[in-house]
């Protein structure tokens, strides 16, 4: 039982240490990839520019939410006006960034993984490796910054659009009134606040990456291999994520 | 360099994976120019013995040298450089699914070279051209059949103009005519562009009609070496099963097991 235990414990340690070596040799490779900023624009296309629809309709529907909850909230309190202040701390600092890197893992970590571990399957990247381009360098590399610089830009976006579902319910629907809600939200909303989120979602983005890229690029080169390859990416992401915000949450105190 | 040497020269050579021996003492020279046959049966190691000649495993002790390198010193750089000398063919092609059959065939020149866009095009046509498939150049793997698709991969193969053609198993699953269309282009990429041939096979007729030499791999070992015809007149055991295609021989048809009569009498609990 405690040998189990014990075993598990080890198994995990050895997984982050050789996850925690793979990200070193992404970035030892990152300078030359910098070079060829093409391979990176794409990659920011695939990961970022397909995953705008899911991610703005998510954000508009949560700032919805947000505006309904949080002006039955503050009613009580007689401080609707504060409305635009809580939805957008709730969305700048923790919603856009956590709900956005969910939805990341889900729609690019997915296709991430599934695409790296079906080049594997097929002998694509030992190919490449047989054709002395190293596949590191040329496919993994690329799709992991594209992640990184993908998912601030993306939470952003999840972030504005929320602001705007807050307003359209709090201010259009509730009828909070307008020019206290955005006065409101200017001078409470600190520079800060911002950064905490900006910080969350890079260090979300390289961790779904990272953990994207890893698992489809060594993923067992089957069917099955690759679609275990893609269930754990959702799913330690999802829970890297969390554990990842609490961290930074408690560092920004 | 001297071109008498062979071009690739393995002696005494061990391999080993997860304590079972692959390879115990394996000699092997493969001659420049000549279209070299290995053989063997399944899980002797054939496909092992490719890794080894292009440096994706190493071997844990003897000598291998390929284009008169020491395979076993090579750093990751050197090894890079040694291999845009060879070109490997794998057994699906392999082709990057996301590119077009043009752009696939362009992407060794496209990574090494800073030609102009016009030089790329015509060299990928005049391969494409030299397997037949300058007509498919803008289609994508997806829409090619398996011979096809082989084609372009060789045609991939060939465009950085290798010394050394490697191919792993080019006839499985193929139909006849794509059979034919692939054994005439190993022989004439061969004798045309003055290469060097290393195929892996089992396909004992088709690979006879093309290779000069021939190598029979079993037990981690060359068991019988020399032209197609030397190998069909050898008179050793192992050979003649082989060659004859015999189910049973020094390669058993049987996979070793307990003795058939007690285990069918016994009750399955007892396994």
């Amino acid at each position: 039982m405690f040998a189990e235990l014990w075993e598990s414990f080890t198994d995990a340690l050895e997984d982050l240490g050789s996850v925690i070596h793979f990200l070193f040799r992404l970035i030892v490779n990152t300078p030359p990839v910098l070079l060829r900023f093409s391979l990176i624009s794409q990659q920011i296309f695939n990961s970022g520019a397909l995953s705008l629809v899911i991610i703005m309709l998510s954000g508009l529907f949560v700032g919805m939410v947000l505006g309904l909850q949080g002006f039955q909230l503050l009613q009580r309190f007689g401080s609707e006006e504060a409305l635009g202040t809580a939805a957008t701390i709730g969305l700048v600092k923790e919603l856009g960034p956590v709900v956005t890197a969910l939805l990341f893992a889900g729609r690019a970590g997915t296709a991430l993984a599934s695409e790296l571990g079906l080049m594997r399957a097929t002998d694509q990247l030992s190919a490449m490796e047989m054709m002395a381009v190293d596949p590191i360098r040329r496919v993994v590399v690329p799709r992991f910054l594209g992640g990184v610089i993908a998912m601030p830009l993306l939470a952003a976006i999840f972030s504005v659009i929320g602001i705007y579902g807050a307003q359209l319910v709090g201010v259009q629907i509730m009828g909070v009134d307008s020019g206290s809600f955005w006065s409101q939200m200017r001078s409470a909303v600190g520079l800060t606040d911002v950064t905490e989120g900006i910080a969350k979602s890079l260090a979300f983005g390289v961790a779904c990456s990272l953990i994207a890229v890893y698992q489809g690029y060594y993923a067992t080169p089957t069917a099955e291999g690759v679609g275990r390859a893609t269930t754990s990416t959702v799913v330690t992401s999802a829970v890297v994520i969390l554990f990842l915000d609490y961290l930074i949450t408690a560092a920004f105190l | 360099m001297n071109q008498r040497a062979p071009i690739v020269d393995i002696r005494n050579l061990d391999y080993a994976v997860n304590g079972r021996p692959v390879f115990a003492g394996l000699d092997i020279q493969i001659q420049r120019g000549k279209v070299t046959a290995v053989m063997g049966p399944s899980g002797t190691g054939k496909t092992t013995l490719l890794r080894l000649i292009t440096g994706q495993v190493s071997a844990d002790s003897g000598d291998i040298q390929v284009a008169g390198q020491d395979m076993r010193v090579l750093s990751r750089t050197e090894l890079y450089v040694l291999r845009r000398r060879m070109g490997m063919l794998f057994q699906n092609g392999a082709l990057l699914t996301d590119f077009s059959v043009f752009e696939n065939v362009a992407f060794p020149l496209r990574e090494h070279t800073d030609l102009t866009e016009r030089l790329i095009r015509q060299l990928v046509l005049t391969k494409l051209q030299a397997v037949g498939l300058r007509g498919a150049a803008e289609l994508m793997p997806a829409e090619l059949s398996g011979g096809m698709s082989r084609r372009v991969a060789l045609a991939r193969a060939i465009v950085m103009d290798p010394e050394l053609l490697i191919y792993d198993e080019p006839f499985v699953g193929l139909d006849p005519i794509s059979l034919g269309v692939i054994l005439r282009l190993i022989r004439r990429l061969n004798d045309t562009l003055g290469i060097t041939s290393i195929v892996v096979s089992h396909d004992v007729q088709e690979i006879s009609t093309v290779a000069d030499q021939v190598f029979l791999l079993s037990g981690g070992k060359v068991v019988a070496g020399g032209t197609p015809q030397e190998l069909k007149t050898n008179p050793t055991e192992i050979v003649k099963q082989f060659i004859g295609g015999l189910p049973d021989g020094p390669v058993p048809f049987h996979f070793p097991a307990a003795d058939y009569f007690s285990e069918l009498m016994s009750r399955s609990e007892d396994h």
